[in-house]
């Protein structure tokens, strides 16, 4: 077994093993958990030609610096606009490299985005809970927070030279500012002031910002009356208000369930654009009918599919 | 209100509401389509989680769409309940020893019964699961007997050990991770929620039927070391 090791000389807080998640556990009280922008994640594994349920790094703008001690390995650095740093190369990321032992490789953020993958060509030793690597971060369970000071194994580590290189990044993969919501589940507990101000005026994200979802500064969503529901299930990308009028859109490790109302839902495809953002940036929300919003995420699929066979195609002729 | 009430959620999930107050009979319409989904699932579905009111419904938007879902859950709920696939019933253990037992005195005093006395209305209570929320493996149960039924403390205890039985209004649970909580703490559980059992990794289905059992600190070390 050809095995590439990393030494951990610095990662900072919320630096974590992601891979898709957790299905079908949220009826046990279990967060999908996951990337918190899925598409990069997925082009990440996909430029190595991975698996797409392989367990990546999920890097933050907290930054990660590691040297290899053992072994070579290529890689992918994928998602933001991150700053890479491997030898003496200095690259952005949407980057493919490979990093051999006596290197060090540093992933900063660069001008813009949240959150980027670091993929392995091979297996990353990450320990599954309940099916998966994701890492809870309430629990710490799973893969794992990486930690300064630890280490990092790659099993079965290949050098893939036809896929080095730079990767091109789609403008849909950048942060995206107008955000698709679907109005409700209960949008019938706030008045029409309430709506006027969540779909024109501008809302900001704020430093409250972890895994669990982010609080957003904005004009205040009063409820009609002071509201409690029966505790429900959540989704990643409830809008939830609470009683100040406070608006927080819940994310990859939201809990599953809640007693607060949520005055709108984002559509699944533009959560990963609206992770991309930072704390200050501003986004507006825009107000779309249920099927329109199928439609669109149709469509968005489709581009997707359509980039990741030109991704493959580009790995086949390089061979 | 008409219910049951299908509500759109972004665009991709159908929340099904059976009523807006906690009542057994709008959390048995809840388990009642649960079943049958687990057992009739259609093309695009994804999962489904029950609360106390209603049963949020999570599909694929490149199979299906919100309408075409409302049409299967509604055609799913016109079918007889089914038979199979009841609720379990399920054997919780505590030790009320005073080392875990941090608030029976308190319990005792508000309720102005004796120690003993809280202790055994909290061992007659029939449980139900109603829903899991919080943290994975966090069983909301109701069924706590009246006669030990206590608000919300004002403010939230920080350390409350994972294992705890804890109680608040008709709510009972008991904890699996250390944690901040309001509720009252009645004693401490061995019994594993979280069972490491890939099979069944949650020890209850929401709707299963809850009893306690009393336990000494000696059983519940036996129990803890297995």
């Amino acid at each position: 077994m050809v095995e590439a090791v990393f030494n951990i000389i610095h990662a900072g807080p919320l630096v974590s093993v992601q891979d898709l998640g957790r299905p079908n556990l949220m009826r046990y009280g279990v967060p999908r958990s996951g990337p918190m922008d899925q598409k990069s994640f997925a082009i990440a594994n996909a430029a190595l030609g991975n698996a797409a349920n392989s367990p990546c790094i999920e890097l933050s703008t907290a930054g990660l610096s590691l040297e290899c001690i053992k072994g070579a390995v290529t890689l992918a650095v994928v998602g933001g606009g991150f700053i890479v740093e491997a030898g003496d190369q200095r690259l952005g990321s949407w980057t493919v490299l490979t990093v051999k032992a006596g290197q060090k490789l540093t992933i900063k953020p660069g001008p813009w985005g949240s959150w980027s993958y670091l993929a392995f060509a091979g297996q990353l030793d990450a320990t599954p809970w309940l099916g998966s690597a994701a890492t809870h971060s309430q629990s710490g369970q799973g893969g794992g927070k990486l930690v300064s000071g630890g280490q990092i194994v790659v099993q079965s580590a290949k050098i893939l030279p036809n896929c080095e290189g730079t990767i091109p990044c789609p403008v849909w993969a950048r942060p995206r500012h107008e955000i698709h919501i679907v109005a409700g589940p209960q949008d019938r507990f706030f008045d029409e002031a309430a709506f006027d101000a969540l779909l024109r005026q501008p809302f900001r994200l704020t430093d409250a910002y972890d895994r669990m979802g982010v609080r957003l500064r904005g004009p205040s969503l009063i409820p009609k009356a002071a509201l409690s529901i029966p505790s429900e299930a959540i989704l990643r990308g409830s809008i939830q208000v609470s009683g100040d009028g406070t608006a927080t859109v819940l994310l990859a490790d939201h809990q599953t369930t809640g007693g607060y109302p949520k005055i709108a839902t984002i559509i699944a495809d533009d959560v990963d654009g609206f992770c991309q953002n930072r704390p200050h940036d501003e986004v507006r929300f825009k107000s779309i009918l249920p099927q329109a919003a199928v439609e669109l995420t149709r469509r968005r699929a489709n581009a997707m599919a359509v980039y990741l066979s030109g991704l493959e195609r580009r790995r086949q002729e390089h061979k | 209100m008409e219910f049951p009430i299908f509500r759109p959620v972004a665009d991709h999930a159908v929340l099904v509401e059976f009523g807006e107050d906690i009542t057994d009979d709008a959390h048995a319409h809840v388990l009642n389509l649960d079943r049958a989904l687990s057992s009739a699932p259609f093309t695009g579905f994804k999962e489904a989680i029950p609360a106390f009111v209603n049963l949020l419904v999570d599909f694929d938007p490149l199979l299906t769409d919100h309408s075409t879902v409302e049409t299967a859950l509604r055609h799913l709920m016109r079918l007889p309940a089914s038979e199979q696939s009841q609720s379990q019933h399920r054997e919780v253990l505590v030790c009320y020893e005073d080392l875990f037992a941090k608030d029976l005195a308190a319990i005792a005093h508000h309720t102005g019964l004796s120690q003993e006395a809280v202790i055994n209305a909290h061992l007659a209570g029939d449980y139900k699961i109603y829903m899991y929320g919080f943290a994975p493996g966090y069983a909301y149960m109701a069924g706590t007997p009246k006669s030990i039924q206590l608000a919300r403390k004002p403010s939230p205890v920080r350390g409350i050990e994972a294992g705890s039985v804890i109680i608040a209004g008709a709510q009972c649970l008991v904890t699996t991770l250390t944690m901040p909580t309001g509720w009252w703490v009645l004693g401490r559980s061995p019994t594993r929620i979280l069972t490491d059992n890939p099979h069944q990794p949650f020890l209850f289905d929401v709707g299963d039927h809850i009893t306690f059992r009393r336990i000494s600190l000696a059983e519940y070390e036996a129990a803890k070391a297995q």
